[in-house]
């Protein structure tokens, strides 16, 4: 799963915030992003019932995961599919691997796929000499660069278009041009091969549909149908709770997944894969391989709490509308899936409320994701409780136990909370210039660095309305 | 009328002068006010930091203070928050406290909304010869949801040159141990929040919340700006005795 970063949260945004040029790239397109996502919303009459029905899809699924992924697991089967289940990422990338060797296979074309991200796929498969070519557009430039997607939506939202086209022009040896037009051209001519010459084709699973067996996949470049129809081989990969029950139900969670994500009535393709090829069919694939990944789903599964994080249907508006995300990027958050929703899961999924349970603190439990969410999933109480939950684990830190015992035995009482606050107001007096502490003092610089820190007043408003009363 | 003011640690400490407005416009539009001096703090530093243990009894005056309250009034939407949203999760297990949290959080309300819903005062009588932005504060905005009622008010205020604020509903960046935990993230916020409040060229900063206004007005003191701060009660105060 997620490889640990070296550095803490605190470092990791220390660094990110010193990037300019990403932290300008990801404003203008979350500002752009939302501000399409708010159209569509106003557009579709009645919303807040689109994100109701939605909820109660995903709760209904996620609630009998285990019927539905039997289901689906069956109609699958009677597509001529197979079906695999890892229930970890070491599994996952056995199976994939092994497939791929069972059909001799050395080029693989990949469309985009979160849950590969987190499973490290890439790197397990180029490790057995596989060649591996990412199809996405952004993914794409991210495999060139060699870094991972800083957005579940829009993978490379951290570069600008000058970046891309030195990365290109690296490939193609001499310039290419930094408008759109030359960069699609450039990276439709080198893909056309890729997709042509390679033996089996890996993708996601936006949803699967139990009552068929489907996998629908969306894009905006087509390069999943290119992927599903191109090499004879497919593998669908998915997160286990990426299912819903019905073609009706698809409808209302393929209205949502576009609208929110990018202000999109519907992506620009919508594919919808059944199996493989079967007697009198036109088209598909001679062999179609479904492997389901839990990877600490049915952990989250078991845990009342937290359950419905898995209805989260990966739209990612709750980045785009995310204080937190939009200053310091996806990167800082140092796992596969950042932002709100990634600071929720990662933990969950990972196991590790030490080391990932600092991502909860990554946020000012402002509810802007829980305000946008098209699943209604309750993200900031979420972020609450697992904060709740590090500290109860005995994760918290040794001196912020202390400051808040001492705080407790003083506010717990009005007496001795009118004592500290009277040493506050007499304490700080040789600090207060014209009402505020400006110094940057040892225990105050975190604040004083950047703000001038309001000054206790000389007389409390308890004092004065005693005072007045009398 | 008769109502409770719920001062909370923040404005009884910092800006006492805050609460002194709130009594003066709410005592001018015929309330009664009692200081149930039980009260300490909503408990919310603790609380949002994961410290659920040593919150609870600091939560717990709360329920006691306001027993006999009929209504409680507070210039804070976050401390609201924390009552309403919080507290349940808080006295999830202690049936008894989790029936008074409830009942404590039917009769609070936010300032603007206590006049505007309670009172059913749209037009205070105000006026405030100035150019004014409103920062939209998270908690009352997406949990109470009494943005409209500070609407409501500033709308009626005569002669105010309201100009709105781009971003208002972003965070400022505060977020209680936020701010000091991660004070770079917090920084990047307030700054965003501060060059968004230039843009207006507006002389005062109105909001409902005095964590984040102490959060902004710092940064904006911090950058020699002479923007001023000012609490909704506040200019309501002033622009009831010019």
């Amino acid at each position: 799963m997620s490889e640990r970063p070296t550095l803490h949260l605190r470092d990791r945004a220390v660094k990110a915030l010193k990037d300019d040029q990403m932290r300008q790239a990801v404003r203008k397109a979350v500002d752009r992003l939302s501000a399409n996502k708010d159209k569509a919303a106003r557009e579709l009459p009645n919303w807040e019932e689109w994100r109701e029905q939605t909820k109660l899809i995903r709760q209904h699924t996620v609630n009998h995961l285990d019927y539905y992924l039997k289901l689906l697991t069956d109609n699958v089967k009677k597509a001529g599919g197979k079906v695999h289940f890892a229930p970890n990422a070491e599994a996952a990338r056995k199976i994939i691997a092994d497939l791929c060797k069972e059909y001799n296979a050395k080029k693989i074309i990949k469309s985009k796929s979160m849950v590969t991200e987190e499973i490290h796929l890439n790197t397990a498969l180029e490790a057995v000499g596989m060649e591996v070519v990412e199809s996405d557009l952004a993914e794409y430039i991210l495999q060139l660069a060699g870094e991972t997607p800083s957005h579940i939506i829009v993978p490379a939202i951290h570069k600008n278009r000058n970046q891309i086209a030195e990365l290109f022009s690296k490939v193609a040896g001499k310039k290419v041009e930094s408008d759109t037009p030359a960069l699609t051209a450039f990276a439709r001519k080198i893909l056309r091969n890729k997709f042509i010459s390679a033996d089996v084709g890996i993708t996601g699973c936006n949803f699967a549909v139990a009552e068929t067996g489907s996998i629908t996949l969306v894009t905006n470049e087509g390069n999943a149908r290119l992927t599903t129809t191109l090499p004879r081989i497919v593998i669908s990969v998915m997160g286990m709770e990426r299912v819903v029950p019905t073609f009706e139900d698809l409808e209302t969670v393929l209205s949502m997944l576009p609208r929110n994500a990018t202000g999109q009535k519907l992506t620009s393709y919508v594919s919808v894969i059944n199996g493989s090829r079967q007697p009198g069919d036109i088209d598909g694939c001679e062999k179609f391989h479904l492997v389901i990944v839990d990877n600490g789903r049915s952990r989250m599964l078991a845990d009342e709490e937290y359950r419905q994080a898995l209805n989260c249907i990966r739209c990612g508006a709750c980045f785009n509308v995310c204080p937190v995300y939009r200053q310091i990027g996806g990167h800082a958050y140092g796992s596969v899936y950042g932002g709100p929703i990634g600071s929720v899961i990662t933990p969950l999924l990972e196991d590790d409320i030490d080391f990932w349970g600092e991502l909860p603190y990554a946020s000012t439990l402002c509810a802007a994701c829980t305000s946008v969410c098209p699943a209604k999933i309750p993200l900031q109480d979420l972020l609450f409780k697992l904060r709740h939950r590090r500290v109860s684990d005995g994760y918290g830190q040794v001196v912020e136990k202390f400051a808040f015992n001492m705080w407790k035995r003083f506010f717990k009482l009005p007496s001795t909370y009118k004592f500290a606050m009277k040493v506050a107001s007499l304490g700080q007096k040789p600090l207060v210039n014209n009402g505020y502490i400006t110094a940057k003092l040892p225990l105050l610089a975190n604040w004083t660095n950047s703000r001038y820190m309001r000054a206790a007043a000389d007389t409390t408003f308890r004092e004065r309305w005693e005072k007045r009363k009398k | 009328m008769k109502a409770s003011i719920f001062i909370t640690c923040i404005c009884d400490s910092m800006y006492p002068q805050v609460g002194e407005a709130m009594v003066r416009v709410l005592e001018k539009l015929g309330v009664t006010l009692d200081f149930p001096p039980e009260q300490t703090c909503c408990g919310q530093p603790a609380l949002s930091s994961g410290y659920w243990e040593y919150a609870r009894p600091v939560a717990e005056t709360m329920l006691t203070a306001f027993k006999n309250s009929q209504y409680v009034v507070a210039p804070a939407g976050s401390c609201i928050t924390a009552v309403k949203e919080y507290y349940p999760i808080l006295f999830e297990k202690d049936p008894e406290k989790y029936r008074q949290a409830k009942e404590l959080s039917a009769k609070l309300f936010e300032f603007s909304e206590f006049v505007v819903k309670i009172l059913k005062k749209e037009d205070v009588g105000a006026r405030f010869p100035h150019r004014v932005t409103y920062h939209s504060s998270c908690h009352a905005r997406r949990f109470l949801n009494t943005d409209q009622y500070v609407r409501t008010l500033l709308t009626n205020v005569k002669e105010i040159d309201y100009v709105p604020l781009p971003h208002e509903e972003a965070c400022c960046g505060f977020g209680g141990t936020f701010s000091v935990k991660l004070p770079e993230i917090s920084e990047a916020m307030v700054d965003e929040k501060a060059r968004n409040i230039m843009e207006t060229k507006a002389d005062v900063l109105v909001g409902v919340d005095l964590s984040c206004l102490m959060n902004i007005d710092g940064r904006l003191k911090k950058q020699k700006t002479n923007v001023r701060v000012m609490h909704v009660a506040e200019l309501l105060d002033e622009g009831m005795r010019l």
